[in-house]
C-alpha cells in the first residue's frame, strides 16, 4: 500500500440472501454486536438470484471487496438456490482469475439466521483483509 | 417521474442516539427523485404511520422509503400504511438503519454516512419499483391425511367434522397404527383398544372421510391449496364390495406359518388374513408373498369357501388421483432393532445383547402384545421360548436412544413411562415375580407421569438400578444380565427369564422417499422438521403441508392427538378461505426475447416453469418459450441468473433494480476522489 493510501477505508458490497444471512445480520444488530461500518448490504431473495455480473458491476462502481453470503448448503429457503450459486461461482472464479481479477477481494460464505457472530467475524476479517490490500485501483482505472 | 418520500425513524433512541436522523432526512431530500423527506421519533406508531399517509396524499408520492428497522420487522406494517393511503404497497421499501447500522456501529459520523448510503440505495431501487398485485390462487377444499395411526385418525376426524372432505391413506390393511397394538395406556391404564376402536369405527362411517387402506401415496405435485395426489391402492386380492368379512377364508387357509406382524412375530397368521380382530376395514387381504396360489398356481381354498365370490386373484394395483388443498403427514414411528442388519450405516446393532438371537430378549411392543388380552397368549405373561411364566423380568431403558456409539443421540421420551407401565402390569399379573429396571435417568415428564412412575416403585415394588447393561448372555436356560448399579458402585448380575428392551423410537423405514416427494424437510434421522421449532410446530417447511404425531419426534398418545388437532385446525384455517393471496414477487418471462433454451426450467427448484408453444393463426407451433406459473413460483430468482438472453426477471428484485442499487452503493464522487 502506498503512503497516499494510509487511512484508506475500503468499500465493501455484500449481496446477501433474505432468509439466512440477512436475518443473521439482523441478529448481530439485535445482539448489539459491533463491527466496522464499511459494508453496504444489497438484499437479494436467495443466492440463486446472484448473477456473477453483479460482482463485476460492483467493482466497476468502486467496490474494493465483494461479499456473497447465503444459507448453508441444505438450508436454502428455496431448497437448492445456493447450490446453483455455489456451482456458478466455482466456474466464475476460474474465469475471474483468468482475466486477472484479484480473488482475495471476493468472499463467498454461508451464514445462517442464527449466526450473528459469524456475520460479524466474516465482515471484520474481510474488511481488514481488503483494507490491507488497499484500494482496487486496477479495476477502477479501467472502468472509470 | 419519481416522487419519492423518505421517512427516517429515530426508533426512540435506538437509531437517533448514533445516527443523525435529521441530517439523513435533509440529505435524502436532495436526492434525485425525492420530493419529500422527514424524520420522526417512532415511524411505526400510529402518528408515525399517519405522517406517512398524509405525506403520500399531500405530496402525491409515488414511492416511499422508510429508513428504520429491518424489513423483517416492519415491511408489512409500512406497506399496509402505504396501501391505506392509496399507494400500491410494493412501491414502499425499507432501508435498514437500525439492525444493520445504529445497533452495530458506535462511530456517529460513519454510521450517519452509512445510513445516508442505505437510504440512497433504496431510493434508487424504489425509483424502479412498479405496482404489483397479489397472486390469487384458488383453494381445493379437501384434505389428505397420510398415515392412519392415532394422529392421522384424529386429524382426519377433526377436519371431517369441520365440514371438509378428507382422504385418509394408510399403507397397512387396517388403520390404527401402533396404538392398536398397545395393551393398556399410561398414565391411567385404560385399555388401548377400548379408547381407539370407537374412533376407528367413526372414521369408517364418516360421510366426509374417504379411506384408502393398503394404499400408498405414489406422487404429489402442485402447491398449497392445489395439490394433486396419486394414490396406489395395492391389490388386496379381495373384492371389498363383495366381501362381507365373515372370515371363513382366514380359518381355512392352509398356509398358516407366517409370522404375524401385528403380534410382532410372537404368533403366526394365515396367508389370507385380517390383521387383528378390530381391524378397520374388517376384511381380509392376501399376502401374495406367502399365498400358495400365487407361489404355485394351486390351492385356491379361500376362493372355494368364499360364499360371496369375493376372492379376486387377478386384482391389480389401482392408481387413483385425488385433488386436495392441504396435507397432514402422520406416518408415525417404528422401533429400532438390535439386530446386525440396520437400515443405514449410521446405526449399529447390539452384539453385546446377542443381536436379537435370544428368543426371550424382546422389545416393548412385543411385551405389549404379551400383556394384551387379544394377544398371542391371551394376556398371560408367557415367555416366547418355552411358554413358561417368567419370574424374573429385566427391563432395559435407552436401548439405542441417547447412545452416540449406536448412532442415535436423542431421547425417545416415552420409554421411561412405558417401562414403569410394563413393570406395573407385569406385577399385577405375576405378583410373586420380580421386575428390575436398568435405567440411565428416569424422564417421566408429562401430566401425572411422575406420580405414575413412583406408584410403580412404591406400590408395585419395581427395583430400579441406575446403569447401562453391558452384556446379556444365555447360561443354563437363563439369561444373565450384566450391568452396574452406578449409585452404589457395584457390579450387578441378574438371572432373568425374560428381558424387555425399550428400543429407540425411529421414523418409518424409507420414509424419506415420501418426504422428498412431498418436498418437506426432515432431519438427519428422517423425522419431519417443523417450520419453526417454537412458533410453527405443526407446519412443515412447505406451505399447506402439516405434520402430526410421532413422524415428527417420539411422542406419546396425548401429544400425538394434540398435535393432530392443531394440524387439523391449521389446515382448516387454510381451507376456510375462498382463495389464497400470495406475494407477487415472482418471475416473469419476456416471450419476445426468450430463445427457448429452458435452462430456467431445469434450474427452477419450485418446478414453476413449463414449456409454452407459440402458435400462428393456423395453429402451427412457431417456437417454444418458457412460462412461469405464478402460483407455484416461490420467487428465489435462480432462473434469472441462468438465463442466457435476459428474458426472465424477478418482480421486486429485477435486474434493473439490483443494478440501480449497485450503481448507487458508492457515491460516484467518492470513487473519483480516491
Ligand atoms: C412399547 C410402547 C408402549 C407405548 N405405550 C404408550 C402408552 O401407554 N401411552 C401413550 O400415550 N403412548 C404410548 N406409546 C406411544 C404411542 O404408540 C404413540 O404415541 C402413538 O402410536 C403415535 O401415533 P402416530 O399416529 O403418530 O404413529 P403410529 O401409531 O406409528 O401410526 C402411523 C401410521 O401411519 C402409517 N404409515 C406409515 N407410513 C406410511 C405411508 N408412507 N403411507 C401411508 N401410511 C403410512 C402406519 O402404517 C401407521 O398406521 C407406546 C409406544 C411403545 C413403543
Ligand atoms: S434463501 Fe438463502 S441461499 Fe437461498
Amino acid at each position: 500500500m502506498s503512503e497516499a493510501d494510509q487511512g484508506f477505508e475500503p468499500h465493501i458490497v455484500a449481496f446477501i440472501c433474505n432468509w439466512c444471512t440477512y436475518a443473521g445480520a439482523d441478529l448481530a444488530g439485535t445482539s448489539r454486536m459491533q463491527y466496522q461500518p464499511n459494508v453496504r448490504v444489497i438484499r437479494i431473495p436467495c443466492t440463486g438470484r446472484m448473477d456473477p455480473l453483479f460482482v463485476l458491476k460492483a467493482f466497476e462502481r468502486g467496490a474494493d471487496g465483494v461479499l456473497i453470503s447465503g444459507c448453508h448448503p441444505g438450508d436454502c429457503h428455496y431448497g437448492e438456490g445456493n447450490y446453483h450459486a455455489r456451482r456458478k461461482f466455482a466456474i466464475f472464479r476460474k474465469l475471474l482469475e483468468f482475466v486477472g481479477i484479484d480473488l482475495a477481494r471476493i468472499q463467498f460464505s454461508w451464514i445462517s439466521a442464527a449466526e450473528g457472530g459469524k456475520w460479524v467475524s466474516v465482515i471484520e476479517d474481510f474488511t481488514n483483509r481488503v483494507r490491507a490490500l488497499g484500494p482496487y485501483r486496477a479495476y477502477q482505472e479501467i472502468s472509470l | 417521474m419519481a416522487r419519492i418520500g423518505v421517512f427516517v425513524c429515530h426508533c426512540g433512541e435506538n437509531i437517533a442516539s448514533v445516527v443523525d436522523c435529521e441530517r439523513v432526512a435533509k440529505i435524502s431530500a436532495s436526492l434525485p427523485g425525492v420530493t419529500y423527506a422527514t424524520d420522526y421519533k417512532y415511524m411505526c406508531s400510529d402518528p408515525g404511520q399517519d405522517l406517512i399517509k398524509s405525506a403520500i396524499a399531500e405530496h402525491n408520492l409515488n414511492g416511499v422509503v422508510v429508513a428504520a428497522c429491518s424489513p423483517h420487522m416492519h415491511e408489512t406494517t409500512f406497506r399496509k400504511a402505504a396501501q391505506q393511503a392509496g399507494l400500491n404497497p410494493y412501491l414502499c421499501e425499507m432501508a435498514n438503519i437500525r439492525e444493520h447500522c445504529s445497533w452495530v456501529h458506535d462511530d456517529h459520523e460513519k454510521a450517519t454516512q452509512k445510513a445516508i448510503d442505505l437510504v440512497r440505495i433504496m431510493v434508487e431501487k424504489v425509483r424502479r419499483n412498479h405496482p404489483l398485485e397479489p397472486v390469487r390462487v384458488s383453494v381445493t377444499k379437501r384434505a389428505l391425511v397420510i398415515g392412519g395411526g392415532i394422529a392421522g385418525i384424529q386429524a382426519a376426524l377433526d377436519m371431517a367434522n369441520g365440514g371438509i372432505e378428507v382422504v385418509l391413506v394408510e399403507k397397512e390393511p387396517s388403520i390404527g397404527g401402533h396404538m392398536a397394538q398397545l395393551s393398556e395406556t399410561f398414565p391411567t391404564l385404560d385399555c388401548s383398544q377400548c379408547i381407539l376402536t370407537p374412533k376407528m369405527v367413526e372414521v369408517a362411517q364418516h360421510p366426509n372421510i374417504k379411506l384408502y387402506t393398503y394404499s400408498e401415496v405414489e406422487n404429489v405435485s402442485g402447491f398449497v391449496g392445489n395439490f394433486k395426489v396419486t394414490v396406489r391402492k395395492k391389490a388386496r386380492s379381495v373384492n371389498m364390495e363383495l366381501c362381507n368379512g365373515c372370515g371363513l377364508c382366514t380359518q381355512k387357509c392352509p398356509s398358516r406359518k407366517i409370522p404375524n406382524e401385528f403380534d410382532r412375530g410372537l404368533s403366526n397368521r394365515s396367508a389370507i388374513y385380517i390383521p387383528f380382530p378390530q381391524a378397520i376395514p374388517n376384511k381380509p387381504v392376501i399376502d401374495r408373498d406367502h399365498c400358495i396360489h400365487f407361489k404355485t398356481g394351486k390351492c385356491g381354498v379361500c376362493e372355494k369357501v368364499c360364499g360371496t365370490k369375493a376372492i379376486d386373484f387377478d386384482q391389480q394395483d389401482e392408481l387413483v388421483n385425488e385433488e386436495v388443498g392441504a396435507i397432514v403427514v402422520a406416518t408415525g414411528y417404528d422401533l429400532y432393532n438390535i439386530s446386525m442388519d440396520q437400515p443405514n450405516d449410521k446405526l449399529e446393532g447390539y452384539g453385546e445383547y446377542g443381536y436379537g438371537k435370544y428368543p426371550d430378549v424382546i422389545d416393548g411392543l412385543q411385551f405389549e402384545r404379551l400383556l394384551s388380552a387379544t394377544g398371542p397368549t391371551g394376556g398371560k405373561i408367557l415367555r416366547p421360548s418355552d411358554g413358561k411364566e417368567p419370574k424374573n423380568v429385566v427391563f432395559i431403558s435407552c436401548v439405542g436412544s441417547r447412545h452416540n456409539a449406536k448412532g442415535i443421540t436423542y431421547c425417545s421420551k416415552i420409554c421411561c413411562t412405558y417401562i414403569a407401565k410394563h413393570g406395573m402390569l407385569y406385577k399385577h399379573k405375576v405378583p410373586d415375580g420380580n421386575a428390575y429396571v436398568f435405567y440411565m435417568d428416569v424422564r417421566t415428564s408429562g401430566k401425572r407421569f411422575d406420580e405414575f412412575w413412583r406408584r410403580a416403585v412404591e406400590e408395585d415394588g419395581l427395583v430400579y438400578l441406575r446403569g447401562r447393561v453391558s452384556k446379556i448372555y444365555e447360561q443354563d436356560g437363563h439369561l444373565i444380565v450384566k450391568g452396574a448399579d452406578t449409585l452404589s458402585g457395584v457390579a450387578v448380575e441378574v438371572e432373568a427369564d425374560l428381558v424387555v428392551l425399550a428400543t429407540a423410537i425411529v421414523p418409518q423405514p424409507n420414509i424419506e422417499k415420501l418426504f422428498q416427494n412431498l418436498g418437506i424437510s426432515y432431519d438427519e434421522y428422517n423425522f419431519v422438521t417443523e417450520a419453526h421449532p417454537k412458533l410453527r410446530p405443526v407446519e412443515s417447511s412447505t406451505a399447506g403441508i402439516f405434520l402430526a404425531g410421532a413422524c415428527h419426534s417420539p411422542k406419546d398418545i396425548p401429544e400425538s392427538v394434540a398435535q393432530a388437532s392443531a394440524a387439523a385446525s391449521k389446515a382448516l384455517i387454510l381451507l376456510s378461505k375462498p382463495e389464497l393471496e400470495r406475494e407477487p414477487l415472482v418471475a416473469k418471462v419476456n416471450e419476445a426475447t426468450c430463445i427457448g433454451c429452458f435452462y430456467c426450467l431445469r434450474a427452477c427448484p419450485a418446478k414453476a416453469i413449463t414449456e409454452k408453444e407459440i402458435k400462428n393463426r393456423a395453429g402451427e407451433v412457431l417456437r417454444k418459450v418458457s412460462e412461469v406459473n405464478p402460483s407455484v413460483c416461490t420467487g428465489c430468482g435462480t432462473c434469472v441468473s441462468v438465463c442466457f438472453s435476459n428474458s426472465i426477471d424477478l418482480e421486486g428484485f429485477t435486474d434493473e433494480q439490483i443494478y440501480a442499487e449497485i450503481n448507487s452503493v458508492i457515491e460516484r464522487m467518492s470513487v473519483i476522489q480516491q
